[in-house]
């Protein structure tokens, strides 16, 4: 599964950084984790991991850092965000005036599943990763409540989407970093190898 | 087929927490003001430590319309303080659905002999500890997050520094190999559990600063020698300024590894701000030391 020369980050203002940065390690790929614009610059695809979206909103405003990752994943840069990342990428969150950075043509819905007390493991028919269940691990998390149409719904729990993707954007309200279960690691490393490639044969 | 209150789902909701400042506050106007400094929770009280110190007397369970109150003012996650060994009070919270229980030493403890057995119960618990041996008896009794005790409401860093070096130090020592039982003995603490720290160089759960952390270079201190995260209890209300408090300790535990940002941190606090007024611990009584309280 190497991809060689690929290089992934990590948003590491605040959640389960290192648990991403392991899972990258173990599937492959360098990882690192992002602090500031400059961190940005080095790697070839970005993770916003699990969190409190509210405080890293805040946090990615305070240090400048929004509008700059932004750029890059229009530019193409593949990004996957889990639970927290999901909400801060989405266009909106249901019910709210919560600030995002409207990266994908979705609208969540924050602590869906409800508070910690329904926090749950639950097996997800994914086809796009195998026939194999993947063990969602859901954590006050949300789901999709509205999906544009250049949304592709990749799993559901209960009828709700909890794993999209648009182009080079993918969403997952669960945390597969939580997992022994590398299936979803490896298929946003293929997503950034694709992006690689491409852009190499743009250049060309 | 969901199954809710397992150790991932348990141990997950701390480690989403790390890198961040979990704030105690005792108003849902508090609350607001800790979530927009970019708190990743909030501890919901009756009286912040420093208050419940002075008063001295029994120290309970919060109101808890007080408690659903700050509940429904964030979206972040709220915990609640019980009394160590007060398992009704644990089922209580658990039951109103709060995100976190924090079996504390703060309170006046209810059971001198027994902590709660957290592991039955759906709802993670936070537990402090003074060393090693500590954190593992609690995580054996099901704690799914660790914090340093520190000495709570006191504005004074030094217990705190005291004991994330014996957890870490301990730690250290475990992994560089030796005698397991023997240390497992030395540590009372269970031999599966031991073993699993000294293969993995680490607790099997987060490990968080509690316990008189009052100024941002505080919170990048206990970043730097250790700690996950930060609890600020008396820190913020105490202080003269708590809106600049709070964003001040937020953004220097995010760059707690970075004196620039420290210091541009603590200069957003103004010549006029004031942190809260310290204690000397050395002048305190044995007795009133909160630290001393479970084992």
């Amino acid at each position: 599964m190497a991809t060689k020369g690929a290089s992934v980050g990590v948003l590491a203002l605040q959640g389960d950084v290192v648990e991403h940065l392991s899972a990258m390690r173990e599937s492959g790929v360098d990882a690192l984790p992002i602090k500031t614009v400059e961190d940005l610059g080095r790697v070839d695809g970005l993770v916003i991991p699990g969190g409190e979206s509210t405080t890293v909103m805040k946090l990615l405003d305070r240090f400048q850092l929004a509008e700059p990752i932004a750029q890059r994943v229009r530019e193409g840069m593949p990004l996957w965000g889990t639970c927290m990342g999901m909400i801060v990428i989405a266009r909106d969150v249901t019910g709210t005036q919560q600030p995002t950075l409207d990266l994908m043509d979705i609208s969540v819905r924050r602590n869906a599943f409800g508070r910690q007390n329904e926090s749950a493991e639950v097996p997800l028919a994914i086809p796009a990763l195998g026939d194999k269940p993947f063990p969602g691990v859901f954590i006050r998390a949300p789901w999709v409540e509205r999906a544009g149409r250049a949304v592709e719904t990749l799993g559901e729990r209960d009828g709700h989407a909890v794993m999209v993707r648009q182009e080079n954007v993918l969403a997952t309200s669960f945390h597969p970093e939580l997992t022994g279960d590398r299936r979803v690691h490896e298929y946003f490393i293929c997503m950034v190898h694709d992006a690689l490639v491409g852009k190499r044969r743009k250049i060309a | 087929m969901a199954e809710t209150g397992t150790i991932t789902v348990k141990r997950g909701l701390a480690q989403m927490l790390k890198g961040g400042v979990i704030m105690d506050v005792v108003t849902p106007e508090h609350a607001v003001i800790a979530q927009e400094a970019g708190a990743v929770a909030v501890m919901a009280l009756e009286r912040i430590p420093a208050d419940i110190r002075a008063a001295g007397g029994v120290a309970r369970m919060s109101n808890l319309e007080l408690v659903r109150s700050i509940m429904d003012a964030v979206t972040i996650p709220v915990m609640a303080k019980c009394r160590i060994g007060h398992f009704a009070e644990a089922q209580v919270l658990q039951e109103l659905g709060v995100d976190f229980i924090d079996e504390s030493e703060v309170l006046t403890p209810a059971d001198e002999q027994h902590h709660v057995d957290k592991s039955r119960f759906t709802t993670p618990f936070v537990c402090g500890a003074r060393d090693l041996g500590e954190a593992l008896r609690r995580i054996a009794e099901g704690a799914a997050m660790i914090r340093s005790k520190g000495e709570a409401g006191s504005g004074n860093i030094v217990e705190a520094v005291r004991h994330m070096r014996a957890i870490t130090e301990s730690i250290k020592e475990l992994s560089a190999g030796g005698d397991v039982a023997a240390h497992a003995l030395k540590l009372r603490a269970p031999l599966e559990l031991v073993k699993e720290v000294a293969k993995n160089g680490k607790l099997p759960v987060v490990l968080f600063c509690a316990g008189g952390v009052s100024t941002p270079a505080d919170a990048s201190l206990m970043m730097q020698l250790g700690a996950e995260g930060i609890f600020v209890g008396s820190g913020i209300f105490k202080s003269n300024n708590p809106r600049a408090f709070a964003k001040a300790i937020v953004d220097a535990t995010t760059h707690f590894n970075d004196p620039k940002i420290v210091v541009e941190a603590s200069l957003s606090l103004g010549k006029d701000s004031r942190a809260m007024e310290g204690l000397d611990l050395r002048k305190i009584p044995e007795s009133e030391m909160l630290a001393a309280r479970g084992n």
